[in-house]
């Protein structure tokens, strides 16, 4: 319901409502007026009388085109039923089937599809005899295999994934995956070809009886008095293009019932420019400029996006600053706005979303308008949480590296190539040449986390930002990979920033670690005193999170109470005192800022638990 | 897909490129083999429908008032008195010399004819469908960029109900709406007919493109606007490359999977578009001959011409397929 609510859907829905209602009503009403003749008024144009003109008996063409709506949406109705209902069964046999005798099945629909719609029906009409009965067969068996192929492509593409595969290695029987996990995963595309199909029927009925196949006299649908109107068009082209019109305007009101429909299903509405309200922050002070080894600079960062009602700030005035060579970790829960300081960073936040504040990179002011496609392509990389989406699937590695040399270096194809096998071998991928030419699905997940670092390397990267690199990799490939980023580091001096909800991956590879959260930094603190040597209540919780050698196996292992917070709506006084078991009522009305590396009126004061512990040694 | 990989690992290696190359030759020998396969059971398909028309398809061909000597003479002519295995051997073997029946209403060789015709009918489609390639890609494409992340509403709403209008109208009515307009009404191209040289090609054209090109437009659009919001999409972003390049070398591709898939058909329903459309226009194609012998039930010729048309879909689609996976070699991996 919620797809008629767009202008589309309201549209369509209303198209096809009047449609439905004309179909039923008009034969009753008018029915016997728009078969009546009238010798004294014969191929009459237009008039008042008679709107749309006379056909060679004197009838009515408006209300003949009216009339006709009943036959052709029953007609056409019929003929998608029969194609959707077979189009389903055929689709889904070759996977229910399994490969050896689905195989047959396959081929047969795409011999059965090889055949143009409305060639079959020809044939089919041809044999059936002409007339209404038999082309709503010949249209629905027509409109079969076209349906077949879609649902086996969408079955196909929705069985290969992953939770399929799960669930038939979990011993889930065929049927009971087709209707729990695939179908409801194709029923969107379903939907919308479904209605595009009666659509589609409305017009193959029209183009039939247009040809004289279809509906036979003295019955008469919209293709029929088309095919009457187009004799005479020159006389007059009205009688050829009203049932034309109606043709359309059914077909439409179908179309876009089924557009509205898709969009409902599909997951986000576009945001409408009217809530767009960026939140005007005060000129980003005066800051000296950053020392000469500084590579990263971040001042007042804030990023936020036009929301339903008030514009949301996943990232609230971020400020720090990276030494050449130095590693970095930025850590947070999920929805505390790290990763998307770490796009915002590498101007990669795209409207609707909004940056705010300034980021010097290598001294250069990356807002300032300028182009700085060659410093960041060659100077700044960028590796992502999955290295299984993050590669272009159409493409071989190797090219993916080498466009970075190539277009921001001006290195030939075949030089960039090299210098791309090069560097995959630097990144210690078995056969660099091999995986050159591979496509990323030939490549395991860690092999592709590697290729990612490599593409990182084919400039002279200074600063390395690492979204998440490991998230999606096993545990000992993660190992591999951090120990790559750490080689990497130092081998070539590169600055890393290392996002992570991780605090052990953070502890493992960075010198200082930033705290983050509801998009500020609540602590900044040395990697080596962040397990002993925390003060924010937020960062000891995230430590106490993580279980090591010494925790107590009987205990249950903490987790930090309550839910972050909403972005749209951030609390007046510190972000995190609704969660916080030192919070005053000063917390709860005034925020506290980043003083001396913590941002916390309780700083360093002992947590209840902590106190608890003591008290039982 | 993870068998696949395996599968792939599994092989041994071939040079430096031991991957796609082999594969893609693979898939096309799979290909071709299928796409014989599907021509004999079109040949197949095309022999029995003739035996299916319910009762003496000679005597419906020639009325009830024919004399049954002549009605008995074409039979045996038409070799239609044989049992149905040797009738069909005759027909294969027939096949083999291009030799495709004859008439039963005028005796002339039906393969004659579609040679005749066949020029106007695949003319006016491939134009056609080169020219809705031509407006749709680019168009779609272009349309996916600069709505990208609900901006440009405007022009939005008014690409989604204007394609939508256009393609929900019949090709023969935009026929109908071009002669009126340009024919008839400005008198600016000729009515009918393909004696007019480039200037009779142009409604033909138009009336069969115009609305497959809507369709396809949508599509590359909406695939293109999923492309661009994937994570290699971001990759190239952060590589910092051209947005050009971003578009058409690292999105595109990418969309092209269901937009080929998509266009396959559209081909195919382009070719049974060229019936409707050479009516309105009277084209001297196929697609006229067709319906005129349907109507006059000449069953050789409605036959033969089925077996053309078919036989040019098949060929069209193993093309696209073999594209296909050219283009995006995952969807030569899920047929393994």
């Amino acid at each position: 319901m919620r797809a008629l609510r767009t202008p589309v859907g309201a549209v369509g829905a209303t198209l096809l409502g009047l449609v439905l209602l004309v179909a039923v009503l008009a034969p009753l009403i008018l029915g016997d007026r728009a078969t009546a003749v009238d010798t004294d008024d014969l191929l009459a144009g237009p008039s008042a009388e008679h709107w749309f003109g006379t056909d060679n008996l004197g009838r009515d063409l408006f209300l003949r085109t009216v009339v006709a709506t009943r036959l052709s949406i029953t007609l056409a109705l019929a003929a998608t039923g029969i194609a959707v209902l077979a189009g389903l069964l055929l689709g889904s046999l070759p996977w229910l089937l399994g490969p050896r005798l689905g195989r047959p099945v396959t081929a047969l629909v795409n011999i059965l599809v090889a055949f143009p719609g409305l060639l079959l029906v020809l044939c089919l009409a041809t044999v059936f005899g002409v007339g209404a009965r038999g082309a709503v067969l010949a249209i629905g068996f027509a409109g079969a295999p076209t349906f077949a192929r879609l649902c086996q492509t969408l079955i196909a593409g929705v069985g290969s994934r992953d939770y399929v595969a799960a669930a038939r290695i979990a011993g889930v029987g065929r049927v009971r995956i087709l209707l729990r996990h695939v179908l409801p995963n194709i029923g969107e595309p379903l939907i919308v070809n479904a209605t595009i199909a009666a659509g589609g029927a409305l017009l193959a009925f029209a183009g039939l009886s247009f040809l004289g196949l279809g509906v036979q006299a003295p019955a008469y649908d919209w293709g029929r008095l088309m095919q009457d109107g187009l004799a005479g068009i020159y006389v007059h082209p009205l009688a050829a293009l009203a049932p034309g019109i109606a043709v359309v305007i059914a077909g439409l009101a179908f179309n876009l019932t089924g557009e509205a429909i898709a969009g409902a299903l599909g997951v986000t509405p576009a945001v409408g420019p009217r809530a767009w309200s960026v939140p005007v922050r005060t000129a980003a002070p005066e800051m000296p400029a950053p020392a000469e080894e500084t590579v990263l600079d971040v001042r007042d960062l804030a990023v936020s996006f036009p929301g339903p009602s008030a514009p949301a700030t996943p990232v609230r005035g971020v400020s720090f600053s990276l030494r050449a060579g130095e590693s970095v970790g930025i850590v947070g829960e999920s929805g505390s706005g790290k990763s998307l300081t770490a796009l915002a960073i590498a101007q990669l936040v795209e409207e609707p979303g909004h940056v705010a504040g300034g980021v010097t990179f290598c001294g250069t002011h990356l807002q300032d308008g300028g182009d700085h496609d060659d410093l960041l392509g060659t100077s700044m990389a960028v590796v992502f949480q999955d290295p299984m989406t993050s590669l272009n699937p159409a493409m071989r590695v190797g090219p993916q590296l080498a466009e970075v040399s190539r277009f921001h270096q001006g290195l030939g194809r075949r030089e960039a190539l090299a210098r791309a096998v090069d560097r995959l071998r630097a990144v210690r991928l078995r056969d660099p040449e091999r995986a050159a030419h591979a496509y990323p699905f030939e490549l395991s997940g860690g092999m592709r986390q590697r290729a990612m670092i490599g593409m990182g390397l084919m400039g002279t990267p200074r600063l390395i930002i690492a979204d998440e690199p490991t998230t999606a990799l096993d545990v000992t490939v993660q190992k591999q990979v951090l120990a790559l980023l750490a080689t990497v580091r130092r081998e070539h001096g590169t600055a890393i920033l290392l996002i992570s909800h991780d605090v052990s991956v953070i502890g493992e590879v960075c010198d200082r670690v930033l705290v983050m959260y509801a998009g500020r930094i609540v602590e900044e603190v040395a990697a080596a005193d962040l397990r002993d040597g925390a003060r924010h209540p937020y960062t000891r919780a995230l430590v106490a999170a993580v279980p090591s050698m010494t925790t107590p196996l009987d205990e249950p292992l903490a987790t930090i109470p309550g839910q972050p917070v909403d972005p749209a709506a951030v609390p007046p006084g510190c972000a995190y005192a609704a969660r916080c078991p030192l919070a005053t009522d000063q917390c709860l009305t005034e925020e506290p800022v980043l003083v001396d590396g913590v941002a916390c009126w309780r700083a360093g004061e002992p947590l209840p638990s902590e106190l608890e512990k003591e008290a039982r040694v | 897909m993870a068998s696949a990989t395996a599968a792939a690992g599994a092989r041994p290696r071939r040079g430096l490129v031991p991957g796609a190359g082999g594969r893609w030759t693979r898939f096309a020998l799979r290909r071709g083999g299928r796409l014989l396969v599907s021509l004999f059971v079109l040949v197949t398909a095309a022999f029995l429908m003739i035996h299916l028309v319910p009762g003496d398809p000679v005597r419906a061909a020639l009325g009830t008032t024919a004399p049954t000597e002549l009605v008995e003479a074409r039979r045996a002519e038409l070799g239609l008195d044989d049992p149905l295995p040797v009738q069909y051997l005759h027909y294969l073997g027939g096949l083999l010399h291009g030799d495709l029946g004859e008439s039963i209403q005028t005796q002339l060789p039906v393969g004659e004819t579609i040679a005749q015709r066949l020029g106007a009918t695949v003319s006016l489609g491939l134009l056609a469908f080169a020219l809705a390639l031509l407006i749709a890609v680019p168009l779609g494409v272009a349309v996916a960029v600069a709505t990208r992340r609900g901006r440009r509403q405007r022009t939005s709403l008014g690409f989604a109900s204007g394609s939508v209008v256009i393609g929900s109208i019949p090709d023969f009515l935009i026929g109908v709406i071009l002669v009126a307009v340009f024919a008839v009404g400005l008198g600016w191209l000729p009515v009918a007919g393909r004696e007019d040289g480039a200037a009779s090609y142009v409604l033909p054209v138009l009336a069969l493109a115009i609305g497959p090109a809507a369709m396809l437009a949508r599509i590359v659009r909406v695939e293109m606007t999923s492309v661009l919001e994937s994570d290699y999409v971001r990759t190239a972003r952060a590589k910092r490359l051209p947005a050009r390049r971003i578009h058409l070398v690292h999105a595109l591709p990418n969309a092209v999977t269901a937009t080929l898939t998509l266009g396959g058909m559209l081909l195919a329903s382009m070719v049974a578009g060229t019936v409707l459309v050479e009516n309105v226009f009277a084209w001297p194609g196929l697609g006229s001959k067709i319906v005129e012998s349907i109507v006059t039930k000449d069953y050789p010729v409605v036959q033969g011409t089925v077996l053309v048309y078919g036989g040019i879909v098949l060929l069209v689609n193993t093309l696209v397929d073999l594209l296909l996976a050219l283009l995006d070699p995952r969807s030569t991996i899920g047929e393994a």
